[in-house]
């Protein structure tokens, strides 16, 4: 495979961790559009851990997801109080804060002759660790499956527990989830929590792979991405929402990039229309059932 | 057990429930009853914690839980069911069960990491019990919202068990059942009744509220018209005005 496939194939990897950044706060049935804000926290914070205090890429990434993990938990709070629509506006306004907090920040300092660090609007560059160490882009995107793996297994079991139940009851019912004895403050902020921690790690991956980040990177598309994935993917399990990034990102940004902007019109219309038509996602039961019955295939793997 | 003093909730103009005042004794099966709109169910979820009352109190045991969130009022011991049926639909029957296991007690008990990440042992022999005792076992892997609608009241019910509680808040939990299962959720109740549960029944079927309750209170407008055993409140005037003043005596749900 050549760079270019390799550069793909670590692109799928963060996004599909960022799809299930969303995925454990959607279970509670919340829509978060502020992932992209706690990406830029993670990339920035690892990035500066690796770059300006010489830390391994692996304590970094995972003080990244923990000041992720921290404001989310802050964010989490207020985000009881509102549901629906206002839920998605206050999120946004909160991914737009953290945005332009980057655009503002300015911390270089001199590091042998170049100088280095976040230089707002300008935004970080030279974010080498791995170049420095001799990591190839091969290693580099083995790195990322490694993490999103272990991120895939950890919810997958967290799924199948009473942990993973507990969060669907919120999200099918709060008055019963109450009811029953559960917290919905506990619970939610839990979440969000959760969330915010994975949306770092992906930060921290993304800010290193690509070397050089800016504000811009981290706005509202972004965002649409991470929610994107498991509603396209379905709330079925981890599954749905890893094959919606790879579906999302091999076929419809990559396959079809002569189309240009008309991608972004494409990616639109198949949210409103998943949401309409399919609400349990592109690869729920149902539709894998059709797909077999169309296209005569005995064996589609089950999602 | 349960004491509410001249509890009142006012939906703006409307005085669903006004001055109302009854006491639960342990061990009994006391009943609510009174026309479409009286204020039953907003008793109830007043006492489950969904609404704040505007004026009284609520004690349970003697703790004052008049300001308590629904969460807190299940650990105290106080579970419920709704009127209009409210499971998780798209889980299982087990599931279901297993996910109501919240108790002050089970959450004490046990391995709180195998609480959480597996279920332990114990929990999982408990959801068996309320699915036998419910008569849900052969359905444990349905979804819920797949079940028949006599089967959704079963299930609501043992989920309210599942939590072990002291005192049991059902709203209208015949409601669209047949004879036959009028008469099991009968039996079913005085096995819970003999087992020590304490039970608060709202329900608009007659046959099965003047069988199995030791007291009743009727409401009327938000206010008590009526208090005593069964056969003292149907021979009542105040009542069989209320009930005739509804029309056609409140037996719709
Ligand atoms: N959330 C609410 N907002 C405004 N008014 C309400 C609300 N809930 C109940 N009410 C009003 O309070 C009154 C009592 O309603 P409630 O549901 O307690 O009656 P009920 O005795 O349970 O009746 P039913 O037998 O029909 O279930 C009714 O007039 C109803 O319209
Ligand atoms: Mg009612």
């Amino acid at each position: 495979m050549d760079d270019f496939t390799w550069g793909l194939v670590q692109i799928v990897g963060v996004h599909t961790i960022l799809g299930l950044s969303a995925y454990v706060i959607l279970l509670t049935g919340q829509v978060s559009m502020a992932q992209a804000g706690f990406v830029a926290i993670g990339a920035y914070v690892a990035g500066m851990l690796t770059v300006l205090a010489e830390w391994h890429i692996i304590p970094s990434m995972i003080t990244g997801g923990l000041a992720a993990a921290v404001l989310a938990c802050i964010v989490g709070f207020p985000a009881l109080r509102v549901r629906g629509l206002m839920l998605v506006v206050a999120t946004i306004a909160f991914g737009e804060f953290v945005r332009l907090f980057w655009f503002n920040f300015d911390y270089r300092i001199a590091k042998g002759d170049i100088i280095v660090g976040p230089e707002g609007g300008e935004g970080f560059k030279q974010i080498r660790f791995f170049p420095e160490n001799g990591w190839t882009t091969q290693d580099v995107a083995a790195f990322i499956w490694i993490v999103a793996a272990i991120i895939l297994a950890t919810l997958w079991w967290m799924d199948r527990s009473r942990a993973g139940k507990v969060l669907r009851a919120v999200g099918e019912d709060e008055m019963a989830a109450q009811s029953v004895g559960i917290n919905l403050t506990v619970v939610k902020v839990s979440a969000f929590t959760a969330g915010g921690f994975i949306a770092g790690i992906a930060g921290a991956l993304y800010a290193h792979y690509t070397t050089h980040i800016e504000h811009l990177n981290f706005d509202i598309l972004m965002a649409t991405f991470a929610i994107a994935y498991p509603i396209l993917g379905g709330l079925a399990n981890v599954w749905g929402t890893l094959f919606a990034a790879i579906f999302i990102q091999v076929i419809v940004i990559e396959v079809l990039r002569d189309l240009g902007d008309v991608r972004n019109l494409m990616f639109g219309a198949l949210i409103i229309l998943v949401m309409n038509f399919l609400p349990r996602g592109l690869f729920s039961a149902q539709v894998v059932r059709k797909l077999r019955e169309w296209t005569g295939l005995g064996k589609t793997s089950d999602a | 057990m349960l004491e509410v003093t001249s509890l009142s909730k006012h939906f703006g103009g409307v005085r669903a429930v006004d001055e109302l005042d009854f006491t639960v004794e342990a061990g009994e099966i006391f009943g609510l009853i009174g026309p479409n709109g009286s204020g039953k169910s907003t008793t109830v979820n007043m006492i489950a914690g969904i609404f704040a009352p505007t004026d009284g109190k609520i004690f349970f045991d003697g703790e004052d839980i008049t300001e308590a969130p629904p969460h807190v009022t299940l650990h105290a011991g106080i579970a419920r069911t709704f009127q209009n049926i409210r499971l998780f639909n798209n889980m299982t029957v087990w599931e279901n069960l297993w996910v109501a296991q919240n108790s002050a007690e089970q959450k004490r008990t046990g391995n709180p990491l195998a609480r959480w990440m597996g279920g332990s042992r114990r929990a999982a022999a408990a959801v068996e019990e309320y699915l036998d005792f419910s008569n849900l076992a052969h359905k444990r892997d349905e979804l819920a919202g797949n079940l028949a609608f006599g089967e959704q009241r079963r299930l609501e019910v043992a989920r309210a068990l599942a939590a072990q509680p002291k005192f049991l808040l059902l709203d209208e939990p015949a409601a669209g059942m047949n004879l036959e299962e009028v008469k099991e959720l009968d039996e079913r109740l005085r096995v819970l009744r003999d087992r020590g549960v304490t039970i608060l029944l709202v329900e608009h079927v007659m046959e099965l509220v003047m069988e199995v309750t030791d007291r009743i209170a009727v409401l009327n407008f938000g206010r008590k018209i009526a208090e005593g055993t069964p056969a003292e409140v149907q021979q009542n005037q105040a009542v069989m005005d209320a009930y005739l003043g509804a029309g056609e005596g409140g037996s719709d749900a």
